[in-house]
């Protein structure tokens, strides 16, 4: 059976001024794949989940997601359409409790009494080991935990494509072996566009890896692939 | 943990009632007015404190409501209860059309554009002065201001009638702000793009929140002319769009019992200080600073931020 595209986009470019940031990529997941999206900073990894989730309109090419182009559909109905976005540089509510933000996710897609949402909250900041935070402000909080409440607050919208933009900035040694726990437990249910810098965790979760350079798709494969390939190596991995 | 806000401001409206007893027939005029402007506050301060949108032109919608009872009661000779109905309509009808044109706009623009609108209904006031009596006003007649047997001339019906209102719309508040949509205001006010990318749809709960907001503010106007008989183009300037966000910020932006806190704050300090001296306006501008600095949060945010967190 070939597997079912969840998101594909069809020559999907970004132009910033003069400077091409995203050129003409053709690109494609299937459902409950998990994906590492890899390539040196400056390749236009942000710029490319940008305009999968709708933060930044493209140039030109289209988008496509649960066999629906999404292209011009603002960002807000593409969460409702099942799609979560964790932000690089992190974006909480930072004088809410870190419950409320996570309260703040739950709700919005789902009928929910007030009863359920504290009980699913809770379970979510178990999961990331923040329920003894959950009644501090987010600003009291160390920024890995930002950054954990960030994921949680993905978690949270229960997306059936979840797009993590370098989450492991910033975290501890046993806050990334949990974070690699969590998105292990989701694989097949939920389909995953992680940009990863650490190495050991996108060899540890992902199950196919896209390599990005100078906005375009260098290459595509699975990890071993992907670490025998001498054009990534020279553009990203490095001969060390 | 919600419910401590419930019985607070059930706590405040019983105390309320109490008070009018308590206090001499001078007080109780002055408490009735506080509590018609209070609800002005309170509406606005659905739009500035939960929301974040700064408005300068909250007093077009004050005005909306006086002028649309005032006018219908007096020139149409509708009943003090169908002037209400109307008032409400045309404020409701009125935010959506400034909704739509302001929404737009973010920041500054926004404040200025609001600013302009409002500006714009007091010209407009001025020049149909035939009918509104511009800067003079008018008075409404005996019909205008009896509602459901009660005559508003009568300083007892006009306190207990300030005070129904100003119940109604505290509690209704006191609900609406723990609902998804109400919750959704405040992330808008503390992270727009946030909310945005939680799938929440921020144009069109800045919308609710500004028709929610215009047509509190437009009953607080119907229910002045109401009550105290009278309508004039004093209260479409811009001084009555800056009293609001005064009364709010001095009280507790987004908080529910700020917006009453501050109007009697302010009202009792001018009313004190003038008492005092003819320069009254300078202790009034000195404990403006002091507040700023001290209780940047207003006085009810200072009570949440120091021991009451529980504080909506
Ligand atoms: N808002 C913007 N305006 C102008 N240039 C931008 C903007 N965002 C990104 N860029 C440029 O686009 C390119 C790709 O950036 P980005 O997508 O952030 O890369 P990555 O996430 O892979 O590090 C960079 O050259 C960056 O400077
Ligand atoms: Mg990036």
């Amino acid at each position: 059976m070939a597997p079912i595209s969840h998101l594909s986009t069809k020559g999907l470019s970004k132009n910033f001024g003069g400077i091409q940031a995203i050129r003409n990529v053709d690109f494609d997941i299937s459902k409950g794949q998990i994906r590492a999206l890899i390539g040196p900073n400056g390749a236009g990894k942000s710029t490319f989940v940008g305009m999968i989730s709708g933060r930044i309109p493209p140039t030109t090419g289209e988008i496509y997601f649960a066999d629906q182009n999404i292209t011009s559909l603002p960002a807000h109905k593409r969460i409702c359409l099942g799609i979560a976005y964790t932000f690089q540089i992190t974006s909480v509510f930072s004088k809410l409790t870190v419950h409320e933000n996570v309260a703040l996710a739950v709700r919005r897609n789902r009928q929910l009494k007030p009863n359920d949402v504290l009980e699913q909250v809770s379970s979510i900041l178990d999961k990331v080991g923040l329920l003894d935070r959950a009644n501090s402000e987010v600003r009291e909080l160390s920024y890995g935990h930002q950054r954990l409440l960030e994921i949680a607050m993905g978690l949270g919208q229960e997306p059936s494509l979840f797009i993590l933009d370098e989450p492991t900035q910033g975290l501890a040694e046993s806050e990334v072996l949990e974070f690699i726990t969590i998105l292990k437990s989701m694989a097949g249910l939920t389909t995953i566009l992680l940009i990863e810098h650490n190495m050991d965790v996108v060899m540890a979760t992902a199950e196919f890896i896209t390599v990005m350079n100078f906005g375009e798709i260098l290459a595509e494969g699975t990890p071993d692939q992907i670490r025998l390939n001498e054009e990534v190596q020279l553009a990203y991995l490095g001969k060390t | 943990m919600n419910d401590k806000n419930l019985a607070l401001n059930i706590g405040v409206v019983g105390f309320l009632a109490l008070l009018f007893f308590l206090v001499s027939d001078y007080h109780d005029g002055i408490i009735a007015r506080i509590l018609i402007l209070a609800i002005f506050a309170m509406g606005y301060n659905l739009l500035f404190g939960y929301t974040g949108l700064l408005s300068l032109g909250h007093a077009m919608f004050f005005a909306t409501g006086m002028y649309g009872y005032g006018l219908s009661v007096e020139l149409w000779k509708f009943s003090a209860f169908e002037g209400l109905l109307f008032a409400l309509v045309i404020s409701f009808l009125f935010s959506m059309s400034i909704g739509v044109l302001t929404l737009r706009t973010k920041g500054v623009a926004f404040m200025i554009v609001t600013l302009m609108f409002s500006q714009v209904f007091y010209l407009v006031v001025l020049l149909f002065g035939e009918h509104t009596g511009g800067d003079e006003g008018f008075v409404i007649s005996t019909h205008g201001r009896t509602l459901f047997g009660l005559n508003f001339v009568d300083p007892t019906s006009k306190y207990f009638a300030s005070l129904f209102l100003f119940a109604v719309v505290l509690l209704g508040l006191t609900l609406f702000v723990r609902t998804r949509t109400g919750k959704c205001l405040v992330a808008i006010r503390e992270n727009e793009e946030r909310a945005k990318m939680l799938g929440y749809d921020v144009w069109v709960h800045k919308f609710i929140a500004i028709i929610i907001s215009g047509v509190i503010c437009g009953l607080a106007g119907a229910s002045y002319t109401l009550i105290f008989g009278y309508a004039g183009a004093a209260f479409a300037e811009v001084h009555y769009s800056i009293l609001p966000l005064l009364w709010v910020l001095l009280g507790g932006a987004g908080t529910l019992i700020g917006p009453l806190v501050g109007t009697v704050f302010a009202f009792y300090l001018i009313d004190i200080s003038s008492g005092y001296t003819s320069a009254y306006l300078l202790i009034v501008g000195l404990v403006i600073v002091l507040l700023t600095l001290f209780a940047p949060q207003g006085l009810a945010g200072e009570l949440k931020r120091r021991m009451a967190h529980w504080l909506q």
